[in-house]
């Protein structure tokens, strides 16, 4: 497949958020403001990668060739939570700044489903390790994308007048789901099924 | 091949978490960052409130800041001399607590004293109604009233009156600065906690001005400089500006004050009293500023005690310290 399809199908056509609904936890969890929800997608961008690497790897040369395939969900989580916990140790003794960046958003993504969806994804489609890598980042920055610009939505919404039974995490909802609906919008151009 | 495919899966996945272990514990003690053990017992006797006061992010940032040597070992206000004394028994230093300053309003023109200029239907929101002309206070200098220091106050020490001022629980603000920084009129500052007066006005607007728009603002007129006796006060502009080093709390401003723009913090002062040893020299009538004492040369003079104030001024000149303070328990006149 074309790469750049691959591309724009994963950060726009079938977004992990709003047209796959995963990852839904901290699309509403820390897109209460402008500075949580960069450094989530930060941390995002960074692991999905890693773990798209390691998981493309480990299915390709281990679980397919022993023919233990439905092993996959058990061996991912393993690895993913392993590896974020290399990575957060290995940042924190030698790039530090980075490390505070990230802060309590890197061990909070290891156990976020969207990391998860990305890696089975890649397998589902038979993408070859340049085109997971392709997925991954596209599927990360469309990630970062809708929970940025909810993030400056819901700024918005803190200081509307909005009935008191709808204040707070009802009106998200609504306000994410009319969202939803205008990127349904894109499916007409093309996807990947 | 059912027991194959068990033991197979087995010692995979047993093996991969075997092996992530390993590299996760190889890891650990390779990768381990060398924490000043001194910066985690601060951590720990600090308060943890992440308030900023001190100038660093958080109480990990100054805790680091102290071992590195950059900060006093006394910034924390809110864990106050009690905390700065546990800092430097684990540095191995003295210490002495900073005070707290506290926060206070420098504004006094509520709902009853400054007139609007238009009526507001917008979000209840100082920033937002600042955005709008500078909000709907016909003085443009002036609080809004909205409250939103209430909002940002970490400890819940401010509340709004009846007259749409926040009101400060002294006892309660740590003095982090935080209302201060979001505060869009810049109507809170902080002072001195041991400092009971302060001019309560930002208006920049000369007399006039000031006067059609606000009771209680102040009109510039520099009385306040005249009165006051140690020269703490001199006018910058059309505000007169207080030297809280030379203060002395005598409260004169405050009474003298033509528009009433100055608070006294103090919750009230004792009265003058003069006692069987005044010779009747007439050295505290010269001195004081509110002809509150009276009394014939060369007689025990005698002291109105619906005019004193309270300055403690006649203290100050009397020759055979006839003079004593009375009421107002628990509250120490400064008169040295």
């Amino acid at each position: 497949m074309n790469p750049a399809k691959i591309f724009l199908a994963a950060f726009l056509v079938n977004n992990i958020i709003l047209m796959r609904f995963i990852g839904l936890c901290p699309f509403f969890g820390v897109s209460t403001s402008l500075n949580t929800s960069i450094g989530m997608s930060a941390a995002v961008l960074f692991v999905m990668l890693l773990a798209a690497w390691v998981s493309w790897i480990l299915y390709h040369a281990l679980l397919l060739p022993l023919g233990l395939v439905f092993l996959r969900t058990a061996v991912f989580i393993l690895v993913i939570a392993a590896l974020v916990q290399f990575v957060e140790m290995f940042l924190k003794r030698y790039v530090r700044h980075l490390y505070s960046a990230m802060g309590i958003y890197l061990p909070l993504i290891t156990t976020n489903c969207a990391i998860l969806a990305v890696t089975f994804l890649n397998i589902d489609y038979k993408f070859n390790l340049f085109q997971a890598t392709i997925f991954a980042l596209g599927t990360a920055l469309g990630f970062a994308l809708v929970i940025i610009l909810f993030a400056a939505l819901r700024e918005r919404l803190e200081s509307a007048p909005i009935s008191p039974a709808f204040k707070g995490f009802p009106i998200a909802f609504v306000s994410a789901a009319l969202v939803s609906l205008a990127f349904m919008g894109f499916t007409a151009l093309f996807g990947i099924s | 091949m059912g027991w194959l495919l068990i033991i197979k899966s087995l010692i995979a996945l047993g093996g991969l978490g075997l092996l992530l272990s390993i590299i996760l514990l190889i890891a650990q003690i390779k990768f381990t960052v060398k924490i000043d053990e001194r910066e985690a017992e601060i951590r720990s006797v600090l308060p943890g409130a992440n308030c900023g006061a001190c100038g660093y992010p958080g109480c990990d940032g100054y805790a680091n800041a102290i071992v590195t040597g950059k900060a006093p070992l006394n910034a924390c206000t809110v864990g106050g001399p009690a905390v700065a004394e546990k800092i430097g028994k684990i540095m191995g230093q003295e210490v002495t607590a900073a005070e707290p300053p506290v926060a206070v309003l420098i504004c006094r023109g509520g709902k009853r004293e400054a007139t609007e200029r238009f009526e507001y239907y917008g979000t209840e929101s100082c920033r937002e109604a600042t955005l709008l002309l500078g909000g709907p206070k016909a003085c443009i200098y002036g609080c809004i009233g909205m409250g939103h220091c209430v909002k940002v106050c970490p400890v819940q020490a401010i509340k709004m009156d009846e007259n749409r001022l926040p009101v400060i629980d002294e006892k309660v603000c740590i003095g982090c600065g935080k209302c201060i920084r979001e505060c869009p009129k810049g109507t809170l500052r902080l002072i001195p906690r041991s400092k009971l007066v302060y001019l309560a006005c930002v208006s920049q607007d000369r007399g006039k001005a000031v006067k059609d728009v606000c009771q209680v603002g102040c009109i510039g007129c520099g009385l306040c400089v005249k009165v006051c006796p140690v020269g703490a006060l001199k006018m910058e502009g059309n505000l007169p500006v207080m030297d809280f080093e030379k203060c002395i709390d005598c409260a004169i401003c405050v009474h003298k004050c033509p528009s009433k723009s100055f608070v006294d913090r103090a919750p009230g002062r004792p009265k003058a009293s003069i006692n069987p040893r005044c010779t009747g020299c007439g050295a505290c009538v010269k001195v004081c500023q509110f002809k509150a004492i009276e009394g014939e040369p060369n007689h025990q003079h005698r002291v109105l005690p619906e005019k004193c104030i309270g300055c403690g001024q006649c203290a100050l000149v009397c020759p055979v310290k006839a003079i004593d303070f009375v009421g107002a328990l628990g509250y120490a006149l400064k008169t040295q």
